[in-house]
């Protein structure tokens, strides 16, 4: 491998990660994949048979009714709203992904579904109308009596504990979408070089690499 | 049960290895490099990290945003198969006993997403009975030991730096990677209180040592394995190998039963379980090589009772199983004020710490026995399943770009925070010697056998005071190393006496080890200093079960070095025809 060559490649980040990979590879190596033992889950390389059928039976039926999708949507917009650096929560799917969640972890059952009816069962009390119903200012009002955990009132509680609950899972997915890893700026996850703290940094923090470390630390 | 038959591999090996992890992927390696015949049974289905690994794969392409399943307990990207539980193979904890055992079932084993953490052992190590009177010396010493550390570190390579400390012996190292911004911290804080920070040591690949492997890339995902065996798996950087000579079968999903034995009471192959077919085999061979991990070779060995070996086989000690240790571990975290708001850039480095903490104290000095490590985290991690969780606990607590905001809250000022608080995290964990006992073990469970019918194990193991004390000193001095860096500690601060301060369950840390251990008297040992059997001269043990004691160091570089060293000898001793 022209190690020299395929890093260039790899520091500008325009070919995909597999034809990186492929430009590691010498003929040995090529020899031993060759008699590498065969994938056990072609459809889905790397996943145990078990994996696979976990997925399958999660994918195959809907936990939330449209109309707590409906809710759950509203709310994932309220906490994450589109801003002048990034999209919503619903721009980055995190509705679906909360949908899949819940399946995949069934502990997170009870709490969002009696939450929504919490929310609801509020609502109705108030407003005489589901969340979903309510008018924009109806559910803002609603959702400052439980977004703010220590001066929400006693018996808001339930609610407090649930919109923490909606604020973790809205926040986790939209984060790890490819919309939130950019706005957070996650930069990494890509072949590179790693040649110590930029120099800005070092000194921006008072800090700097010993004559020790200098030395015996690989640089590029 | 008509067509119930026991099918006979017509084959014969010189020698039959259970487990294909560090230890039984080093066997495997040695000998079919000499020429010998190896046939290599896994429990678990296929793995090339080349092809299955989940490098590089970004958070979204996981459905589940990398968070944990009973499959995958480390997380969706993780490269291990199993962990805690697997279906239809139980285990057992007497009361009052709280044993948590890890379980890969695939080629390579943990190898595949362990930490890469690579510590020889001191001379020391080998001889704590000497120094403080407590469990046993090793029959062998570093000596013995050391001429297989250097060849390894050649074979299979490790980074870090020679240091000259007496029980953290130099190797032959590759370069270290620089220090992230947080360990620098970490290092100017610690260095200031009297605790050493050092360049880790882990075997990954920072320079290019051989033409089956690439070189490190930095994108901190060796727990996924890596694709182009840039870091230590025993599936890419051995098991591969070995079958590339054409002297290794490698037969997967297959559960070993029991060792077979002939009228002698000598080893003659071993039974299992096909997993996919669920029929009967046998493979017969020379020698029979147990590396099936510490607890898997004791429950083995327990189960393979015979009228030659009534107790179970190479358990005229009645030690098997007993002596069962695993690290002490107990951790702390907090954030750094000072990095709130940083700079982003690309810090991902290496899978794993670029620094450590080497025990420094004497323990003559202090209150309990044995020493620990230290690693450390923290940084800007890859996002996944969990991200910035509980975020309500924090942005009320700090000012956020000079503003005090009401904690919890939603909207534009919410996705503030997440930028703002980002990478500012930091941890550290404590890696123990717990002291081996006798009355620390596991044995078979009279009354419960997993779905193939093969009896389980129940454990029996607790931690005493010498644990306990060790647990408390570590969670003192992370609390010390934390406030002398200005940092919050927002997780593990509030441990104590009632839950002896946080130390882990024990087996929780996976370093299963001590169960089949090795020493000079057969009756205080399974194993003789070659981790060959004293009742059965053609059994040997390869993985953690032949430790008398395991240092503060993680296990495998020792497991990799023994497995070397026996190895050898088995090569000799066929040649020899003395077994």
């Amino acid at each position: 491998m022209d190690r020299r060559k395929s890093l260039k490649v790899m520091v500008l980040g325009t070919v995909s990660s597999g034809l990186m990979l492929e430009a590691c590879k010498t003929e040995d190596k090529k020899a031993i994949l060759k008699k590498a033992p065969k994938v056990t889950a072609e459809k889905h390389p790397g996943l145990m048979k078990e994996e696979v059928k976990h997925l399958e039976e999660v994918n195959a039926y809907t936990y939330f009714t449209p109309e707590e999708m409906k809710t759950i949507t509203i709310l994932c917009d309220i906490i994450i709203p589109k801003d002048e650096v990034s999209g919503s929560a619903s721009d980055a799917k995190v509705p679906e992904f909360i949908e899949f969640i819940v399946k995949d972890q069934p502990d997170n059952k009870v709490p969002m579904r009696g939450g929504l009816r919490w929310l609801d069962m509020q609502c109705l009390n108030r407003y005489q109308k589901s969340f979903a119903e309510c008018n924009p200012k109806q559910q803002m009002e609603m959702v400052d009596e439980i977004a703010w955990p220590k001066k929400a009132k006693p018996e808001m509680k339930p609610g407090v504990k649930f919109f923490s609950l909606m604020r973790n899972l809205t926040a986790t997915g939209f984060y790890t979408s490819e919309i939130g890893v950019k706005d957070v700026g996650y930069v990494g996850n890509t072949p590179n070089q790693w040649n110590g703290v930029p120099d800005g940094v070092l000194k921006q923090y008072g800090l700097a690499y010993t004559p020790k470390e200098l030395k015996e630390c690989i640089s590029f | 049960m008509g067509n119930f038959q026991v099918k006979v591999q017509p084959k014969k090996y010189d020698a039959v290895i259970v487990g294909s992890g560090a230890g039984g992927g080093m066997a495997a390696y040695v000998l079919a490099n000499a020429g010998l015949k190896v046939c290599l049974i896994e429990a678990g289905p296929n793995f090339n990290p080349a092809i299955d690994s989940k490098q590089l794969q970004n958070p979204w392409e996981s459905p589940r945003r990398g968070a944990s399943t009973k499959y995958r307990p480390f997380g969706d990207f993780d490269g291990c198969y199993w962990g805690w539980e697997i279906d239809g193979e139980p285990y057992t904890n007497d009361k009052d006993s709280n044993w948590e055992w890890w379980r890969a079932r695939m080629v390579g084993g943990r190898t595949n997403h362990w930490g890469r953490i690579s510590l020889r052992f001191g001379p020391k190590d080998f001889k704590r009975k000497s120094i403080d009177g407590l469990g046993d010396d090793w029959p062998i010493g570093y000596e013995d030991v050391k001429p297989y550390y250097d060849k390894i570190d050649k074979l299979l390579g490790v980074f870090g730096t020679n240091e000259g400390l007496v029980d953290d012996p130099d190797g032959i190292f590759l370069p270290p990677p620089k220090p992230r911004l947080h360990e620098l911290m970490i290092q100017r804080s610690a260095t200031k209180i009297g605790i050493p920070v050092i360049p880790s040591r882990l075997s990954i690949l920072t320079k290019k040592i051989n033409d089956t492997r690439g070189q490190c890339f930095y994108c901190a995902q060796c727990g996924r394995s890596c694709k182009i065996f840039a870091d230590f798996s025993s599936s890419s950087a051995l098991v591969l190998p070995a079958i590339a000579t054409g002297n290794v079968d490698l037969v997967v999903n297959a559960m070993a039963r029991e060792v077979l034995t002939n009228k002698d009471g000598l080893a003659i192959g071993v039974s299992y379980v096909n997993k996919e077919d669920m029929q009967e085999y046998q493979v017969m061979g020379r020698t029979v090589i147990l590396g099936a991990s510490a607890c898997e070779s004791a429950r083995l060995l327990l189960n393979s009772k015979s009228p030659r070996h009534p107790n179970g086989l190479a358990n005229s000690s009645d030690v098997v199983g007993k002596y069962l240790h695993d690290s002490t571990g107990a951790d702390m975290g907090g954030i750094i004020p000072e990095l709130f708001d940083r700079k982003r850039y690309n810090e991902d480095g290496v899978g794993g710490m670029h620094v450590y903490t080497p025990w420094w104290l004497d323990n003559k000095k202090l209150d309990f026995p044995r020493g620990y490590h230290i690693e450390y985290g923290g940084g800007f991690g890859m996002p996944l399943y969990g991200f910035q969780w509980g975020i309500e606990n924090l942005n009320g607590t700090y000012k956020v770009k000079g503003k005090q905001k009401e904690a919890g809250g939603y909207g534009a000022s919410l996705k503030e925070d997440y930028r703002y608080f980002f990478g500012s995290h930091v941890g550290m964990a404590g890696r123990g010697e717990a002291v081996a006992r006798r009355d620390n073990y596991c044995e078979i469970d009279p009354a419960m056998v997993d779905v193939y019918g093969i009896p389980v194990l129940r454990f029996h193991t607790k931690y005493s005071e010498y644990e306990i004390k060790q647990a408390k000193h570590m969670k003192e001095t992370f609390s010390e190393i934390l406030h002398s860096m200005g940092a919050v500690i927002t997780w593990g601060g509030d441990d104590g006496p009632e839950n002896n301060y946080g130390l882990h369950a024990p087996g929780n840390i996976i370093h299963e080890a001590g169960t089949v251990r090795m020493g000079n008297d057969p009756k205080q040992s399974p194993l003789n200093k070659w981790a060959q059997a004293h009742d059965c001269k053609n059994l040997f043990n390869v993985d953690g079960g032949q430790f008398v004691s395991q240092g503060d160091k993680n296990i495998t570089w020792t497991i990799l070095a023994l497995s070397m060293r026996t190895s050898e000898y088995i090569v000799d001793q066929l040649k020899k025809n003395n077994i």
